[in-house]
């Protein structure tokens, strides 16, 4: 019996047309990740790739392990990638130019020497008659059991170590990115003395909304005309990307020549 | 079919992500190569669980999948911290202690 079935196909027909409908997207979205300009798509092609893995990990027995890969790859590190590129930048796409000779050609080089040598070494090994984990699996009343199991007695101080990593980590990535501030925090108190015995007690005029302009850049006009320097946002002003009306452009221009204000 | 082919395409993978983080010169696509090359070896290990039949190699990819996550939060923090002080992302930039 045991004979008869190490003799048969050790895979299903399902699971075989499964992997060759699998194996090419898995194939190509990586590629996908390598050649996108922007690194927005290739977030969307690793994520592909990811659920592609996941789909693998399950065929194969790994069902609890495929769904952890959906929750933390997909869910948790793509979404924590795409945060970062937000913050960075989305247009910041990757320039192409070479600041080594020669490097992107040698890369690819070494990349199919290793998958050679890798291909070579798998194809000359001769590999168990793949039971599958059904059996360890029964051994310990269940998939997920089988997995406690194993974590929490063989492995448990590997487990142990683990956690202790995770949590440094994220104490270094709060280290890493926490913002010194330049200026002292002001209390709360302070800023509203601050306010009420100011020059400024009431609020600050809102920005202009009008027909033509609906929008934080552009100023509002003081009743002789003039646009109020205090209704929009400090900033614009200084990066100059305020809008003027075209009424108080025309002003501006007849008083002092045209000078940009 | 036989179970190697499972290998196959992660020695494929492997290399593939390998490959981008020689090239690429964004950061985040660097790391996101990397994180390819970690899952291509997470599916070596649960297709040498299956091929054994045990469960230990699908454990062992649990714990990269851990280190991976700590990785990531990590790396994304040192590239957050670098595009502050040098506005860019690019792993060309930081080459302050080239002559």
């Amino acid at each position: 019996m045991i004979e008869l079935l190490s003799t048969v196909p050790p895979t299903s027909t399902g699971e075989a047309v499964a992997f060759w409908f699998l194996a090419p997207i898995a194939v190509i979205a990586a590629v996908m990740i390598l050649v996108s300009r922007k690194a927005v798509h290739s977030a969307l092609w690793m994520a592909t790739t990811m659920i592609v893995l996941a789909v693998l990990f399950v065929m194969q027995g790994g069902i609890f392990l495929g769904v952890v890969q959906v929750v933390v790859y997909t869910g948790a590190v793509m979404m924590l990638f795409l945060f970062v590129l937000m913050l960075v930048g989305v247009d910041a796409s990757d320039s192409f130019v070479e600041t080594l000779r020669a490097q992107r050609v040698a890369g690819i080089l070494l990349a199919l020497g290793l998958g050679g040598m890798l291909v070579a070494g798998i194809s000359r090994a001769t590999f168990p008659a793949a039971p599958g984990v059904g059996a360890a699996n029964d051994l310990a009343g269940g998939h997920v059991q089988a997995i406690a199991q194993a974590i929490f007695t063989r492995y448990v101080f590997t487990f142990e170590v683990v956690s202790v990593l995770l949590i440094t980590a994220a104490v270094g990535a709060m280290a890493l990115t926490h913002k010194e501030l330049l200026t002292p925090r002001k209390p709360h108190a302070e800023l509203s003395v601050e306010r009420v015995r100011g020059e400024h007690p009431t609020p600050y005029p809102s920005p202009g909304v009008y027909a033509q302009h609906n929008a934080v850049d552009t100023p509002a006009l003081l009743p002789d005309g003039t646009a109020s320097e205090a209704s929009v946002p400090d900033e614009l002003r200084r990066q100059g990307t305020v809008r003027y009306t075209e009424l108080e452009a025309a002003r501006d221009q007849e008083s002092d020549g045209g000078a940009p204000r | 079919m036989n179970p190697e082919n499972y290998l196959y395409l992660a020695t494929i993978l492997f290399a593939i992500g390998s490959v981008g983080v020689l090239v690429r010169r964004n950061a985040i696509v660097v790391f996101m190569c990397v994180e390819l090359m970690l899952n291509a070896s997470n599916l070596a290990f649960v297709s040498f669980a299956r091929l054994n039949g045990n469960i230990d190699g699908q454990v062992v990819a649990f714990f990269v999948m851990v280190v991976a996550a700590a990785e990531v939060v990590i790396g994304l923090a040192v590239i957050v911290t670098i595009f502050r002080t040098r506005r860019s992302a690019s792993v060309d930039d930081p080459n302050l202690l080239k002559l």
